[in-house]
Formats: C-alpha cells, structure tokens, sequence
C-alpha cells in the first residue's frame, strides 16, 4: 500500500522540477552571482601577478625598492599593450583618485623605452610613485577577497595603516541615502493606510454591485502600465502641468509662483503612493470582508458609541490586513525603482537609483551588490522584527 | 389577545418597514409584550420576524409606525441607549479577545469599575455554567459554549430585556434540545424579558409563554402554544404548528356552534372559530392523532377509505388516505396493536369528535387565511 501511494508522491514533487530549475537560474544563481560580487574582485590581481607578490614583502611605509618598480612597469606595459590597463586603473582609482591618469599617464610616459632606473623614470612621470599611498592603493586594490564594498556602502573606509574610519562629512552618501530611502518608504506606508483604510472599508461593506465597481475603480490603475501612470504624474505635476495650471487659474498661485511638484521628493511620493495603494487596499479589503458586520451591531448592543466599537471591536480584528499591506508597501518602496527614476530628479532619488548608477554607470559592479545585499538584510531584518511583533501567521494576503 | 393583569414592557404600534419602497416586509404589526415574559417571534424565513428583532434594537428603524418600550417611545433611541441585551445568530462574539475580555466589553464601555465589573462576569458565567472559561478564546470553545458566552455577555449588564435571534441555529439537535432547558431556567431565574426568534415550531412550542405566528410580515395570531396547537385561528396557523390535515368545502349550515361543511365526500361537523354564515367557504383543520379508526356509529363524523399508503415510524403509523378531497389526509394512530393490524389498500372507516375539528371561516375576497387549494 506505501510504496505506490510514495512513488506517486514522487511523481508528483517531480512535476515541480521546471520550476525549481526557473527558479534555480533566474534568482538563486544571480543572487549568488551577486553575493559573490560584493565580496570577491580578482580583476587587479590576475592583471598585476608579480607586483602583488613583491608587495607583500613590502612594510606599507618606505618608498618601493627598483625591483618592484620595475615589475610594475613590465607589468603595466603588458596590460597596456593587450587594452586592459583603463579598467585595472580605474578600479584602482577607486581607492585613491587621481590614480587612473596616474597609471595611463605613467604608462603613456614610459613607452617602450628601458631606463637605467625604473624608479626614476616612473616618478618623473608621475611624482605620486614616490609616495607609499599610490603603492598602498595598488596592493589593496589586488586583494582578492575583500569587505572594502561594504565599508564604501556604509560610508565607511580603511585609512593609510588599516584601520576602519569613517569617510569625510562630504563623502558620506550611501546611509543618508538608504535612510531617506527607509524615511520615504514609512512615509509612503503610512499615507496608503491612511488613504486605503477608508476605502477598503466602503468596499469591505458595501452592496455586491457597489462593491465590484469600487473594486474595479482600484484595479484598473493597478492593471495599467506602470510607466503609463508614471508619466501621467509627469503630465500632471510638472511646472506647466494641470495641477499647477488649475492653480493658477483659480488664482491660488501667481504664473511666476508655480509650485515645483515633479523632480523632486514631492513627485517620488505621489506618484509612489498612488502605484502603491492597491497593495494596502487589496490586503485590507480581504482582511475586513471577513469580519462580520454583526460585530459592530454587537458591540453598539453592549452599550459602544461607534467609536468604541471601531476602536475595541473592528480596528484589532484588521490588524493582520494592515500588517500584510504596510509590510507589502514598505518593501516594495524600499527597492522601488523606475518612479524615483522618473519623476524624483535629484532630491527624490532612492538607494535602488543608486545601484542602478552603479551598475549602469560607474560599472562598480562589487559597490552595487554590496548596497544591494545590505537592501536585502535590511528588508529581512525588518520582516524578522514584524514577525516578533505582529506574527506572520497572523498576516493576511487575501 | 387580553394583556390583563401584567404590565407592559414592549408595544408595537402599526409598524411597517420596507427596505425597497415596494415590498412591505413587515405589516401594520400591533404586538404586546409583557414584562418577564418569554415571547417567541415564530414565522417561516421570511416572514419579517427579525426585521422586527432588529427595529426592536434599534439596527433598523421602522417606515411607519412606532416601538415603545416601558412607554416610552424609542424611536430616536440608537441600539446602545437601549440597554438591551442581543444573541446573535451567529453569536457575534469577538474573535480576538478571551471569553473574559467579551463579558468585560459592555461593562467597560459602561464604566463600570473593574473590581465590580469582575464580580458581574463570574456571576454571568455562573448563570450559564462556564465557571473558569475565562481565559479561553472563542475559537477554543465548541458552539454550544460559544452559545452559552454570548447569553452570558447579553446578561451581563443586566438587561431587563433580551432579544435572541434564532440563537439555536447553529447547533445540532441533542445540544439544540438541551439549550433549550437552559435558556427558558435563565429566564425564569433572572425574571427577564426574552423576545425570542425562530422558525423551528417545536423550539417556539417547548419555550415560550406567548408565540407570535409570523406570515408574509403579518402576525397570524398571538397566543400561548396550547392556544395556538388546539385552536388555531387562521389556516397558516394550523399548518405551520404541528400537522394538521387541511379540508376545504362550504359551510351549508350553522347551528348552537356547530357548523356544518360540505366536502366531496359529504358533510363534516365542526367548531367554527369565528361567526360564519351558510354559504361562506373555509378550512377545516383536524389533527392527524385525533382521527381513530373505528366500527360506525362512535364519532360524529365518519368516513370511509381505502388506505393508500402506511409509513411505520415507530410509537405510531401514519396512514395515508384520500379524504374529502384531501388526497393526503393523514391519520396517526399508536403503536398498540402492532404493525400488520391494519394493510395497505384496506378499506376502513374513519372518523373524527367534532371537538377536535376546527373550521375555519375565509375572511372573504383578499382575506388572510386563502390559501387552501380550490381557490
């Protein structure tokens, strides 16, 4: 009798394969591919072999001996004759400015002549090879395993010596970034339960035909292009757009006096919470459909004014609706990422616009992961603290 | 309907509601109800006895007409200043709090101090046999002590008046029975007024004082359940409580109280319930267990039959014959003799006392009672 019924089971868990595969490609691997990223950089030290190996012996402080000067230039000439030089010296350059044109320039200088005195040579090109920081950069830059992109993704660095410093007041970008980010994300939480609750409420009770035409009012936006209703915002909001229009023409505002409500944080929120609300409301809705609407009659029987039944009676029995849909819209706002694009402009921009920079533009590929592996501790942290406090099997998705 | 002697607690005068504008679910209603009585709203679904409930606690509110309550009008009374105990049909308790936490709501919202406040629960719980369920949740609790916690917090503030709305429903027959007990020694105990709702006759019966016969939101008739099983004023009455074998014909005489009704099968003798004259039509109702089998010559009227069908239930048969036009005329008789006394397709005689057959005078064109076939 077991054995048919097991390998019926098997056959069974065996058509979830294709699936397991899919997700096996298209999220675990680049999680891991990610993971690895942030943490691993061989670039510098496949490129640059024997000068790594020769500054090991190094103390960090006096000026390199010949040897090594020289094993750096037959090494930079080799990178530079097979087009790999720019992208080792950029990544060098990360840790210490300056050091890409350093590297190109000396490079350039040295051409293909053999000077007596390598060392010479190279600080005539460029006087920072006498200094120990460009030789500094140069080893760090070879480590093959290092924490560096998470200590740049908390705005933190390694001073001369080793130790962990924080960056300079002006160079502290990523956590005011990620906490305007967490800010704006409780901000837009907070406003789509304030605006849904009401709204799931009229759903949750009123008559099956009002309730089916309300409920398509709220999932027709949610079914249209995201970047349809993000560039309506544009048109609406913009300087010249309809709501600064109407402004004006009731005389509210002055035509000079138009009220910039789009490329900034302004438009990030707007639009933000109005692509976001159905993920409150849908929650919430399933939640208080379930909940009798005897319950309040009971409560008024027993002598509650509306507000006591509403307090006591109604708002702890959604509470799992309102966990579900606060939690669904602060993670999404946390990594949302083409509305801030769109309409944010420079103040409204948010941490995934960040390592979208860098994945785009800079092609700092291990900073990018690191921001985005911190995103992701982040959001897990706050799902393990909720989960203390609310009880994720109390949350309710529909 | 005489209300002598006691007082009254609650009045309905001419109510009526409609939700539509066009459907009157509740009809000119004139109802008393006398303080500690057990009154039962009993009627088919349907038949507007919760709307009543509901207008009677304030969640609906009557288009025309008005409810009193110790005279006083509570028209522009909302459901919390009515001080008036509700059980639910589906208990309504609140799921996310303890049995403790529901029995305290009604005295917190009351301000009750909560020293006080933990006596009245203890006692509440008492009444209905909970002692210690405290702290268990709704959902812990099987239906018929999630019943018992709804009647508890329906008492708890102490309520002179309790509405119940079909409060049984949801139980099977056993506890159904068993609640029954107990609901109608709370009431008696406490001396409180209980409006009762529901469509299970036998519950209506076993319960209450008075019953209110309900029927396309009209009060059929108001009367206690002897009144109501052996004098029936109105056909639906007589169908809706227990079984009766209706018989339609015209009355061909009147004399000393008895009429005389003509049916295809001859003429049948019977107490009229109201004054009738020759010529007018109506119902007769006679009850299954009064029809005996019988030689000629024992019962005042008397037929004879072929029996069509016997059903054995057990205590007693049911015989069914084709009778005066009735092609389901039912007789009961007691498991006496024994099953294979009397056969399918025998020819007996039948008959019945006039004492324990009523008729039913029609109202006239449009009136209350005329539905009987043949018309």
């Amino acid at each position: 009798m077991a054995r048919p019924l097991r390998s019926a089971r098997l056959r069974a868990a065996a058509l979830t394969l294709p699936l397991v595969f899919f997700v096996g490609v298209t999220f675990i691997a680049p999680l891991g591919s990610i993971l690895v990223r942030s943490i691993h950089e061989p670039q510098v030290a496949d490129a640059l072999p024997q000068t790594l190996a020769s500054l090991e012996a190094w103390d960090g402080t006096s000026v390199p001996s010949e040897d090594m000067f020289r094993t750096l230039a037959t090494e930079f000439r080799l990178l530079d004759e097979q087009r790999k030089l720019g992208s080792v010296a950029t990544r060098v350059n990360r840790l210490e400015s300056g050091m890409r044109s350093t590297m190109l320039d000396t490079a350039r200088a040295l051409g293909d002549a053999d000077p007596d005195s390598w060392r010479d040579a190279m600080i005539a090109a460029d006087p920072v090879w006498g200094e120990a920081k460009a030789w500094l950069a140069v080893r760090r830059a070879g480590e093959r395993f290092t924490l560096r992109h998470y200590l740049n993704a908390i705005d933190l660095d390694r001073d001369a010596s080793g130790n962990i410093v924080a960056q300079p007041p002006d160079r502290r970008i990523y956590l005011p970034l990620l906490f305007r980010t967490l800010g704006v994300s409780l901000v837009i939480s907070v406003i789509c339960l304030i605006l849904g609750y009401p709204v799931a409420y009229l759903i949750a009770n009123a008559s099956p035909a009002r309730s089916n035409l309300l409920l398509l009012l709220v999932l027709v936006p949610f079914w249209t292009s995201l970047l349809v209703r993000t560039t309506s915002w544009i048109v609406l909001l913009q300087n010249q757009g309809v709501v600064n229009d109407l402004l004006v023409a009731i005389g509210v505002i002055g035509d000079e006096g138009r009220i910039a409500l789009v490329y900034n944080m302004v438009g990030t929120l707007v639009a933000m919470t109005q692509i976001l609300l159905p993920f409150m409301i849908l929650p919430l809705y399933a939640v208080m459909r379930s909940i009798s609407p005897v319950h309040l009659r009971a409560a008024s029987s027993l002598g509650a004014t509306f507000r006591q039944g509403f307090v006591h009676v109604y708002w702890p029995q959604t509470l799992p609706g309102v966990a579900a849909g606060s939690l669904l819209v602060f993670i999404l706002s946390i990594g949302y990422y083409i509305t801030p694009a769109l309409v944010g402009g420079r103040t409204g921009q948010l941490i995934s616009n960040m390592i979208a920079y860098h994945m785009q533009e800079s092609l700092n590929w291990g900073l990018a992961a690191a921001l985005g592996v911190i995103l992701l501790l982040g959001v897990m942290l706050l799902y393990l603290v909720y989960n203390r406090l609310v009880g994720i099997e109390r949350m309710r998705l529909s | 309907m005489a209300d002598t002697g006691t007082e009254t607690h609650i009045e309905f005068r001419g109510v009526s509601k409609t939700y539509d504008g066009r459907t009157m679910v509740v009809q000119n209603l004139d109802l008393r109800v006398r303080r500690g009585e057990f009154f039962t709203l009993l009627g088919p679904s349907g038949s507007g006895k919760t709307t009543c409930l509901m207008m009677l606690a304030g969640f609906e509110v009557p288009t025309a007409g008005e409810i009193s309550i110790n005279g006083r009008s509570v028209q522009n009374l909302p459901p919390r200043k009515r001080g008036i105990g509700v059980v639910f049909q589906n208990y309504a308790l609140f799921p996310h709090m303890t049995v403790g936490r529901n029995l305290a709501f009604p005295l917190e919202v009351r301000g009750v101090p909560a020293e006080q406040g933990a006596g009245r629960i203890r006692q509440a719980l008492e009444i209905v046999r909970l002692e210690g369920l405290e702290d268990r949740r709704p959902d812990e609790l099987s239906g018929g002590q999630q019943q018992r916690v709804a009647i508890a917090r329906a008492l708890v503030f102490q309520p002179t008046l309790v509405l119940m709305d079909e409060p049984l429903g949801a139980l099977d027959r056993r506890l159904r029975e068993e609640m029954q007990f107990e609901i109608r020694r709370i009431q008696q105990d406490l001396g409180v007024t209980v409006v009762y709702v529901t469509h299970d006759q036998q519950e209506a019966m076993a319960m209450s004082s008075r019953v209110a016969v309900f029927h396309r939101g009209q009060v059929q008739q108001v009367a206690g359940p002897e009144i109501l099983y052996e004098e029936p004023e109105r056909e639906f009455v007589a169908s809706f409580i227990g079984d009766n074998n209706i018989l339609r014909g015209r009355i061909s005489a009147v004399s000393r109280g008895v009429c005389e009704v003509e049916t295809p099968d001859g003429i049948v003798r019977a107490f009229p319930v109201r004054e009738c004259r020759p010529g007018q039509s109506a119902s007769l109702a006679i009850r299954p267990e009064r029809v005996g089998l019988a030689k000629p010559g024992v019962f005042s009227n008397e037929f004879e039959a072929r029996i069509d069908d016997i059903l054995f239930i057990g205590d007693h048969l049911r015989l069914r014959l084709n009778l005066c036009g009735n092609p389901n005329f039912i007789v009961k008789i007691p498991n006496i003799v024994g099953h294979g006394a009397v056969l399918e397709g025998d020819r007996v005689s039948v008959g019945w006392a006039v004492t324990d057959c009523r008729a039913l005078p029609d109202d006239g064109p449009g009136g209350g009672s005329g539905e009987g076939p043949g018309e």
